[in-house]
Formats: C-alpha cells, sequence, structure tokens
C-alpha cells in the first residue's frame, strides 16, 4: 500500500517536528531550534532512522554541540533512532527565522532582524529601523556590531535610554 | 605533487590562518580597553575558531591519514604551520591589533568573495558561510582604523608606528606556491595575484582617509610561512594553546 506508506511517513514527520519544537536554542530559550531556522530538514528512512539536519547561524556558534544532543535526547526519550546531521550549505540566513520567531524574540527583549537581506534598503546600504523592544521607539542607535553572542548586537534607545540587543541580519 | 596534497597544504594554510589569529584575539578576553572592543575582539575569535574547525577537520578527511581538527590543532610543531607570519604578531597595544586586523580581513574579504565561485563544493559552502561572519570583521577593523588614525595627535601616532610594524607582512598573504599553480589550474581557488590588486585599492583608501602613511621600506617584504620559518612568537603560541591537549591526550570535554 505505497498510498497508505505515504501517509505514515507525512504524520511521522510532522510528529517529529512537533517534538522538535521543545528544543530551544540554549542562548535564546524562547525560540526553538525551529523558529530560528536551524532545524533544516527530517528524514525518515525505511528502517525507521530518523535523520535531523541542522546548520549553524554562525560558524563557531558554541550552542551547536548542546542543540545536538538535545535532538538526539529528545527522540530517544520517543524510541527513535536519530542520526543528527551538521551542514553548512546552504548557509544560513536570518531571512528563515519564522513570522512567530520574530515576534517572540521581540517579547523577549530582543529586536529582530530589521529587513529581509534581499531588501532593496539592504542592497542600497540605507540605514535601518531598529526598534526598541521595550517602548518601540524607531530612534535607536548602534553602540557595537558585536554582543553578547555571536548573532546579536548592542544597540541603544534614545527615548527610554536602555540598551538592547538586536538580532543582526546575516 | 598530487591534487590531493595541493589541496591540503592549502586547507591547512586557511585553517591555520583562521586558528592563530582566533587564538591572538582571544586574549583580549577581559583585558580590552571597553566591553564592547573586548567582547568585538572574542566574537571575531569565535567565528575564526568556528572556521578553523570545519577547514582543519576538510583538510584531515582530504590527507586520509585518520587525523581530526584536534590531531591537526594540537599535535603539529611549529614548522608544519602554514599560518601567514601577520596572524601570529603579537596583540601589542589595541592600534596594533586592529592594524592586523584590518591588513588580514581585507585580504580574507576579497579572498572569500572570489572562492565563493570555487569548483570545490566544500571551499564554496565554506565560502558562503563565511564572507557573512568576515564582512561584519572587516565593517569592524575599518572603521577602528579610520577612527583611531584620524582621531587624536596620540591616537594616530600609535596607529601610524603599527602600520609601520606590520607593513612588511603583509606582502606574504599573496605568495603563490606549487599547490596554489595546481588548484587555480583546477578552478578550485583564486590567484592571489588578483586578490592581491583589490586589496591595495581597499587598503589605500581606507588608509588614506585614516590620515596614515605606508613606510616606505624599499619594497622589503618578511617571507617564510609557506615553508614552515615562523617568527619567534608561533611558539608562544603553539606552547599555550596546545599544552592541555598535549598533557592530558585523552582529556575531553
Amino acid at each position: 500500500m505505497p498510498n497508505g506508506n505515504h501517509m505514515k511517513t507525512a504524520t511521522g514527520k510532522e510528529e517529529i517536528y512537533a517534538l522538535l519544537e521543545e528544543v530551544k536554542d540554549p542562548e535564546i530559550p524562547v525560540l526553538s531550534i525551529r523558529d530560528l531556522g536551524i532545524l533544516r530538514d527530517v528524514e525518515i528512512a525505511e528502517n525507521g532512522q530518523v535523520t535531523v539536519v541542522i546548520t549553524p547561524t554562525y560558524s563557531g556558534c558554541p550552542a551547536m554541540d548542546t542543540i545536538e544532543r538535545e535532538v538526539k535526547e529528545k527522540l530517544e526519550a520517543e524510541g527513535l533512532d536519530v542520526l543528527v546531521k551538521s551542514k553548512i550549505s546552504p548557509a544560513w540566513t536570518t531571512d528563515w527565522m519564522t513570522e512567530e520567531g520574530r515576534q517572540k524574540l521581540e517579547e523577549y527583549g530582543i529586536a529582530p532582524p530589521a529587513e529581509s537581506t534581499a531588501d532593496k534598503a539592504s542592497i542600497l546600504g540605507k540605514p535601518k529601523v531598529v526598534r526598541c523592544p521595550r517602548c518601540k521607539s524607531e530612534e535607536t542607535s548602534l553602540i557595537s556590531q558585536f554582543g553578547s553572542t555571536a548573532c546579536k548586537a548592542l544597540y541603544r534607545c534614545d527615548d527610554c535610554l536602555e540598551t538592547f540587543d538586536y538580532f543582526k541580519c546575516i | 605533487m598530487t591534487k590531493e596534497e595541493a589541496l591540503y597544504e592549502y586547507l591547512i594554510r586557511l585553517g591555520d590562518n583562521a586558528l592563530i589569529l582566533g587564538q591572538r584575539l582571544g586574549e583580549w578576553c577581559g583585558a580590552a580597553h571597553q566591553l564592547e572592543s573586548d567582547i568585538a575582539m572574542t566574537n571575531v575569535a569565535l567565528d575564526l575558531v568556528g572556521q578553523a574547525r570545519m577547514l582543519l577537520t576538510e583538510a584531515g578527511e582530504v590527507e586520509g591519514k585518520g587525523r581530526s581538527e584536534d590531531d591537526l590543532a594540537f599535535h603539529r610543531n611549529e614548522f608544519e604551520f602554514r599560518n601567514n607570519l601577520l596572524v601570529e604578531m603579537a596583540n601589542g597595544d589595541f592600534g596594533q591589533t586592529i592594524t592586523r586586523q584590518f591588513f588580514f580581513d581585507c585580504f580574507y574579504f576579497h579572498f572569500l568573495q572570489a572562492l565563493k565561485s570555487s569548483k570545490s563544493e566544500f571551499l564554496q559552502a565554506f565560502a558562503m558561510k563565511s564572507i557573512k561572519e568576515v564582512t561584519y570583521h572587516r565593517e569592524l577593523s575599518t572603521d577602528f582604523m579610520i577612527r583611531l588614525g584620524d582621531g587624536t595627535e596620540e591616537s594616530h601616532e600609535k596607529m601610524q608606528y603599527a602600520v609601520n610594524l606590520l607593513w612588511e607582512y603583509t606582502g606574504e598573504l599573496f605568495e603563490k606556491t606549487e599547490a596554489d599553480e595546481i588548484l587555480i589550474a583546477e578552478g578550485i581557488v583564486p590567484d592571489l595575484t588578483q586578490i592581491k590588486s583589490l586589496w591595495e585599492q581597499d587598503v589605500m583608501a581606507v588608509l588614506e582617509k585614516a590620515t596614515l602613511l605606508i613606510p616606505d621600506n624599499k619594497g622589503y617584504m618578511a617571507s617564510g610561512s609557506r615553508k614552515g620559518h615562523h617568527s619567534e612568537y608561533l611558539g608562544y603560541i603553539l606552547a599555550e594553546m596546545q599544552y592541555l591537549p598535549r598533557m592530558m591526550p585523552d582529556a575531553k570535554w
């Protein structure tokens, strides 16, 4: 029954994605690895082995080992045989962050990436608007391109004067 | 020299540059003049060490003797390292670190741009990934070159001293070996002579904005790393970096 088999695999995949929704980025615990676009693919082989493909945000991202371990633990707890693969191509981009992920990020106090890397403003090098996640003011200034983790820059709000993290576009 | 031997040598060269410069920048952890610079230096270091891991892992696979990234990073001696002399130079003051970084970032940026069209699947993927990171590194070092060069009398003097000190280590970035010739012919790596002219345009434009001059040293350029001849600095870097894995070879995180 090829049709029936296909159905089963499809459900299986969705179940696995749902389980992996609970694997968070250890440095931004409100975001799942799917929200961030770190989770690239899930494959189920005929013998039932599950291959999960993940990609690092930055080459030196120190969270990758933890993420890999948590993916394995999460699925092994369900009795699954799991293989986690990491690949760098295509290179991760902030464009892969889900809309839900962007909202959760702002609620958590980190300004989400201001525009798509394919935006005209980005290509023309026009200054982007980074909104303060606290008071929502658009009057903000860059303090440093390098923040508390590789993926963040440090900004200051010129209205409420608080500093905040900005998830920079790559 | 076979194509595999050439590729191994090239991967080691790239991997060692990223590893040694990353190690040098890591020395700023907790020691920079302000927290933002401290974090920036170590962020750049983290990107570079991440890149070194990919490059050395690939080098081990190309070599085919079962050596891992750790074997290559921690169990080779000075004369087996192929990083450029520039990246092993001492951090000195912040101006020297920034000048070293600026010279390297300009080279690395244009090199990776060209490497994006490599016929090697690995090198192409590596370039696409790393260029995103190096674009930020280059912005940082360029900004500081201009800010400090065209800054106060004292900062200008320190930056000019740094340029004079490090200039003679830049020529070696573009030296080619037999490995280059083999890999260029295969479309695997770019020709460093072409990267050199892009680098010169970039560097001259920024130095002018920074009101800095290149020293007149009659065209003298230091050389040696392509053959494994290094400055006295490398041994000390390796002593610190390799101490633990050599002392306790089975140590795991």
